[in-house]
């Protein structure tokens, strides 16, 4: 199936969105509006024509000095038509028109894919049930997988506060387990 | 009598239990032994091989995702190769594609062996994982005759292969085929009636076809459950529609069906190599022909100018990729392995993300062990078969 006949199928069942066809030298791909992203994912998984059942993993590409920056990709496969779709959105770097809507709802399996495009590129899913750091610490700087993050920098990794004993506590604690050996 | 007080107990597991196949942290809420809850927690092997791999040249970044599924290094390689591959529009010569299919199948074998030997001991069958080391060391030491090097052996290169088989391949390969299925016969003796082994695998950690599905687990987690998707059948590549072999699937969808589906897994990838060793003559072309990518012949090289200046260009600036993005996925021993890459025309990758199983498999372990007994959690982490370096990348 070509991405102008899965538009041409899209187009009626989602209002107002401006489809468009990308170039691929593997299987169709289309560009869709970030605002109608999740009623298109349904429209996908849902028409009898398409039925998109599986969510195959989202991941994003920095585009670094283009303008919007980054891409968001997701990979679909249809297990019943034996095809697949790549669907690519569009996300500005500030935040807010950066902000996509999380499929989570669609597919259940877009949870820790859209994790660790948050992780990685600092692309926000509004909506997202549990929107943390998923490789990285909870506590790290900036996004790894963005372009202008420097590479060649060595840094200390950056951890928890270590755990605070007092002196006397330690040597309580050390008291302690002399009394407890002795018996 | 007084009110017993009842609360439920958190209880840390991991990163460094024995049974999670490296370093997976898991919280769990236990309710006495039944789980309300778990939060499995990442991250502790991740060493960022995909920002690396945009700082290398296109064949540099070969051995670099082999390190990612370390288990199963070249199906990780297998599907870069064919990414970059479909990229640049090269068709590889029908040798070069039956060295890969016997090759991922041996792959998968061993990766397989692993699997079984860990998970039949981590639910208290010790002596398998020894039965199981010994095949794989077989297959150890055939990766180490193609390529001189057991673990990554980084044989797969874009544009066909690193150089040819060695003598004495065929040889190694038939005595290994010929022994292998009486060993997996064995295995079976041991475990698949063993009425132990059964009553800790049947009716644990059932998963349906349709959430399996909705969980992204395409592969042999999804076979377990009645799916018949498996990439050589529905997306044929290297010439796999013109093998003969079963998708074996199962059912019950629990940790037994996928034990069976995995074994039976074993079996077919028997038959496979078969057929694909009977058709890779001694010798052949062992790379396509295209002079962007492979380098000349050395003879050429040290009589002709050109060959030279070929030659140098290759090894010192690498090759360009056309610009566009590609996705081609193989099946991989934990189920659908794909890699995404982006090139902007230059000789180094723009983006390069592979599609792991084993992170979708642990997205979905809440959800496979949630109301379970604490007990059942290794055997479930056993059937999922996750390797967190490839969870982790």
């Amino acid at each position: 199936m070509n991405a102008a006949s899965i538009i041409d199928t899209l187009t009626p069942l989602v209002p107002g969105a401006a489809y468009e066809a990308g170039t691929s030298v593997d299987f169709a791909t289309i560009y869709v509006p970030a605002a109608s992203l999740v009623e298109t994912c349904r429209a996908l998984r849902d028409t009898p024509s398409l039925r998109f059942n599986v969510l195959i993993e989202v991941t994003a590409a920095d585009y670094l000095p283009r303008e919007p920056r980054f891409e968001v990709v997701y990979h679909l496969l249809s297990i019943p038509h034996r095809h697949r779709l790549r669907l690519k959105v569009r996300a500005a770097s500030n935040e807010v028109d950066g902000m996509i809507p999380t499929v989570q709802s669609v597919w259940p399996a877009a949870g820790w894919p859209e994790r660790e495009v948050w992780d990685m590129f600092g692309i926000a899913f509004a909506g997202h049930m549990d929107l943390r750091r998923l490789l990285m610490p909870e506590d790290w700087d900036g996004h790894p997988a963005r372009k202008d993050y420097p590479v060649q920098i060595r840094k200390a990794a950056q951890t928890y506060e270590p755990l605070e004993v007092s002196e006397d506590e330690f040597k309580a604690n050390i008291e302690r387990d002399r009394l407890r050996r002795r018996h | 009598m007084a009110e017993l007080r009842t609360e439920t107990m958190t209880v840390n597991m991991g990163p460094q239990h024995p049974s999670t196949h490296g370093v997976l942290r898991l919280v769990l809420e236990l309710d006495g032994e039944t789980i309300k809850s778990c939060m499995p927690t990442i991250g502790y092997l991740h060493t960022g091989i995909e920002k690396t791999a945009e700082q290398k040249k296109w064949q540099q970044v070969v051995p670099l995702v082999e390190r990612m599924d370390y288990l199963a290094a070249q199906s990780n390689s297998l599907a870069y190769v064919l990414s970059v591959e479909k990229l640049l529009g090269l068709e590889m010569p029908p040798r070069v594609k039956d060295i890969r299919v016997l090759i991922a199948e041996l792959q998968r074998m061993a990766s397989h062996l692993v699997w079984i030997g860990t998970h039949a001991m981590e639910i208290g069958a010790v002596s398998m994982l020894f039965y199981a080391i010994r095949e794989r060391e077989l297959l150890m030491n055939i990766n180490e005759l193609v390529a001189g090097f057991r673990f990554f052996p980084s044989y797969f290169r874009v544009g066909g292969l690193r150089e040819d088989l060695p003598r004495g391949f065929h040889e190694a390969v038939n005595a290994f085929l010929d022994r292998f299925p009486g060993k997996i016969d064995e295995f079976e003796g041991l475990l698949t009636k063993n009425d132990m082994f059964m009553r800790r695998t049947q009716g644990v950690g059932v998963l349906t076809q349709d959430e399996a599905l909705a969980w992204g687990l395409v592969g042999p987690i999804a076979r377990g459950s009645g799916s018949d998707y498996d990439v050589r059948k529905y997306f044929p590549y290297c010439g796999y529609d013109t093998y003969e072999f079963n998708v074996p699937t199962a059912t019950e969808g629990d940790v037994f069906a996928r034990y069976r589906v995995r074994v039976e897994e074993m079996r077919q990838s028997v038959k496979i190599a078969r057929q694909a060793l009977q058709r890779i003559s001694p010798s052949g072309a062992w790379a396509c022909d295209d002079p962007r990518v492979v380098p000349p012949p050395k003879d050429k090289v040290y009589t002709e100018m050109e060959a030279l200046i070929q030659h140098f260009l290759i090894y010192s600036q690498g090759f360009t990729v056309p610009v566009g993005d590609a996705y081609v996925p193989v099946e991989g021993p934990r189920g659908e392995h794909g890699c995404y890459i982006v090139s902007d025309g230059t000789n180094r990758p723009w983006r390069v993300k592979m599609r792991p199983p084993s992170f979708m498999a642990i997205q979905a372990l809440p959800k496979i062990i949630q109301n379970g007994m604490i007990a059942d959690v290794i055997a479930v982490i056993g059937s999922t078969d996750v390797v967190m370096g490839d969870c982790d990348r």
